[in-house]
């Protein structure tokens, strides 16, 4: 019986890292965009910690994580857009308050084949191609700009359920979500680089991170900024000065109060928000200036709950505007 | 007169004997090829998997946690995960499923009540496994409250199996003669003394290969398991289910939250960095090779149990 328990045992031991006491659980889900840096954050902190808080980070995109967070399962929702109307109603009747912390940058960028000869495209290049009017009936370069090409025009894109569709539609149709529907949508971001890879006619858009690892069989698209005029290609340098308009966007964490209350939570966001700009920089997001971090840990301390944004789809947010408008707050 | 119209009638039977024979050559070349294809796509999956994976097969690739370094990422809480899941699964499946069987062959009386059961049984074994998950999200998650847990993951997933074993346990005991049943209801035996000495034992080998297919089934199952919630990155492992003080049986793990080698692999085909492709092949070997020695397995044990059965 003894050399039985000692075998199991022994057997089990590798099962258990924490033993005995019952360790603590800080619970993340949302969008697949600010996932690597939670994910980064999770990992160095339950380093930092040696088990003895744990973190779990799931991916149901910005909108499922909201869903989640308004019905009080997650303590902290990554979301890669302001929290929209809808989403506020439900978190106010489910009496969820919450804190929202901007903790980084990241470039929705355009991309063609090397192949391709264009090197930028104005806004309303890309609306003549995505908007949903063009469905069917816009399938060459040369029909969304005289200009371009006489080839066939193949368009890749994240799915209806992300943060980046949303903000995409809306900053390049004027309204989220509305989009032509025969483009080849998938929430795996890889199947739109091969996609673009394979076709020297194809566009896609995605974050910026999957640009840079992709570089060499890439190319990113200058954007003509409507407002100056001006193409200006994607990359941290044009973020942090607010130059790439208007398909930069800032990615939150939102932390729910009664999340905030608990001690390991707490710590947790602490932690967050002290590492945030080192870890974003590492998976290839565009870190916030310092000020910002302190800026969100004073309003933490001073329990300003609820958004800046006013549940308003929003595009064109530069890094100072998100900084005065975190100041007024 | 009469000769030469026989000898007419062989020619005739010759060229509709050959005609015949070119058919069956022509079905077989077909038959050859539809198995090649199928094969050649395995093979070439697999050989592409391992030429992609193999290097990150090493023993730390087993004891580490998912990481964002590539290097660094192993599948400790993905494989600890899947083994929890699949020993709640089994936990329910199989004996719900094969007392069901039992009774559906043996003891349910033909009515118009067991056929609509019977009907019901195999159209489920055909709906597709993200309307299982659907249905786990609003019954065990939010009606009984059992939350993201691998408790109710493995329930789902028993739901998903129980009717593909159900019909492999009654396959496997409509395979043995009626007269072994005659044989024991003429010795006096009773209904139970029959099922128990005779008809289980001989059926075993059928039961046990539904049993391993269907928990085989369940292992690679992904879109439930999403549906239900299951997380993406977990770098810690279930409480121990022996624990070293008193009742030393733990229960806890039930209840933690979890992730399975399918979402692993999920996870890390959707990253950016190519050195993650390699984890996921690797990850995925992983995955085939736990298939095919449950696979293997089921072979093994059918082969063995029924050496050991004489009429």
């Amino acid at each position: 019986m003894k050399v039985v328990r000692s075998l199991a045992l022994s057997g089990f031991a590798g099962m258990s890292l924490v033993h005995g006491v019952q360790a603590q659980v800080v619970k993340l889900d949302g969008s697949s965009t600010v996932y690597p840096i939670s994910e980064a954050v999770a990992e160095e902190f339950q380093k930092f910690k040696k088990g003895a808080i744990k973190v779990t980070v799931g991916i149901s995109g910005t909108g499922g994580g909201f869903k989640k967070f308004c019905r009080g399962e997650t303590d902290i929702s990554n979301a890669s857009r302001p929290i929209l109307k809808k989403e506020m109603d439900d978190c106010a009747k489910a009496g969820i308050r919450y804190y929202e912390l901007p903790i980084a940058f990241d470039a929705l960028t355009v991309v063609v084949n090397p192949r391709n000869s264009i090197k930028q495209l104005t806004i309303a290049d890309l609306k003549a191609m995505w908007e949903p009017t063009a469905q069917g009936k816009v399938v060459k370069w040369r029909q969304a700009n005289p200009a371009f090409p006489d080839t066939p025009l193949k368009l890749f894109g994240p799915g209806a359920d992300s943060g980046t569709f949303d903000y995409f539609t809306e900053a390049v149709n004027g309204k989220a979500k509305a989009s032509r529907g025969d483009y080849t949508a998938s929430e795996d971001d890889n199947v739109l680089v091969q996609g673009v890879q394979r076709d020297s006619g194809a566009l896609a858009y995605f974050g910026f991170a999957y640009y840079v690892e992709n570089k060499a069989n890439l190319k990113a698209l200058a954007i003509v900024d409507p407002k100056t005029g001006k193409a200006v290609e994607p990359s941290e340098q044009t973020v942090i000065d607010g130059t790439y308009q208007p398909l930069s966007r800032p990615i939150f964490i939102y932390v729910s109060e009664a999340g905030y209350k608990k001690p390991e939570v707490a710590e947790f966001v602490v932690y967050y928000l002290k590492q945030a700009a080192l870890l974003a920089k590492e998976v290839k997001y565009i870190p916030l200036p310092p000020k910002a971090y302190e800026l969100n840990a004073a309003h933490l301390e001073k329990r300003k709950l609820g958004t800046v944004f006013g549940g308003e789809a929003e595009v064109g947010i530069k890094i100072e505007d998100l900084m005065t408008r975190e100041a007024k707050f | 007169m009469s000769s030469s119209s026989s000898s007419l009638q062989t020619a005739r039977l010759r060229t509709e004997i050959k005609r015949r024979r070119r058919w069956d050559l022509v079905f077989i070349v077909i038959g050859i090829f539809a198995l090649l294809l199928g094969l050649m796509t395995l093979a070439t999956l697999f050989i592409d998997m391992l030429i992609d994976g193999w290097e990150r097969l090493h023993p730390e690739f087993f004891t580490s946690f998912p990481s964002r370094r590539a290097a660094h990422a192993g599948i400790l809480s993905a494989w600890v995960g899947s083994l929890a899941v699949m020993v709640v699964t089994g936990t329910v499946a199989i004996p719900l499923g094969v007392a069901t069987g039992i009774w559906l062959e043996e003891y349910a009386p033909r009515h118009w009540v067991t056929n609509v059961i019977e009907i019901n049984i195999n159209n489920l074994a055909g709906v597709p496994s993200i309307i299982f998950g659907l249905l786990a999200l609003g019954l065990f998650v939010y009606s009984f409250n059992l939350g993201q847990s691998i408790r109710t993951a493995g329930l789902t997933l028993a739901l998903l199996i129980l009717p593909v074993m159900i019909v492999g346990t009654r396959e496997a005991i409509r395979s043995i003669p009626q007269s072994i049943r005659e044989g024991a209801y003429a010795l006096g035996a009773t209904r139970w003394q029959t099922v128990q000495h005779h008809i289980l034992p001989y059926s075993l080998p059928g039961i046990l290969t539904g049993v391993i297919i269907g928990m085989a089934r369940a292992i690679g199952e992904t879109a439930p398991i999403i549906t239900i919630g299951a997380l993406t990155f977990i770098a810690f492992l279930p409480p121990p289910p022996i624990t070293d003080a008193p009742p030393f049986l733990s229960f806890e793990w039930l209840e933690a939250p979890f992730t399975v080698m399918p979402i692993q692999i999920f996870n890390w085909t959707s990253r950016p960095e190519s050195a993650f492709q390699h984890n996921a092949a690797a990850a995925g070997l992983v995955l085939v090779a736990m298939t095919l020695i449950m696979n293997g397995l089921a072979i093994l044990l059918r082969y063995r149990l029924r050496k050991n059965i004489k009429w």
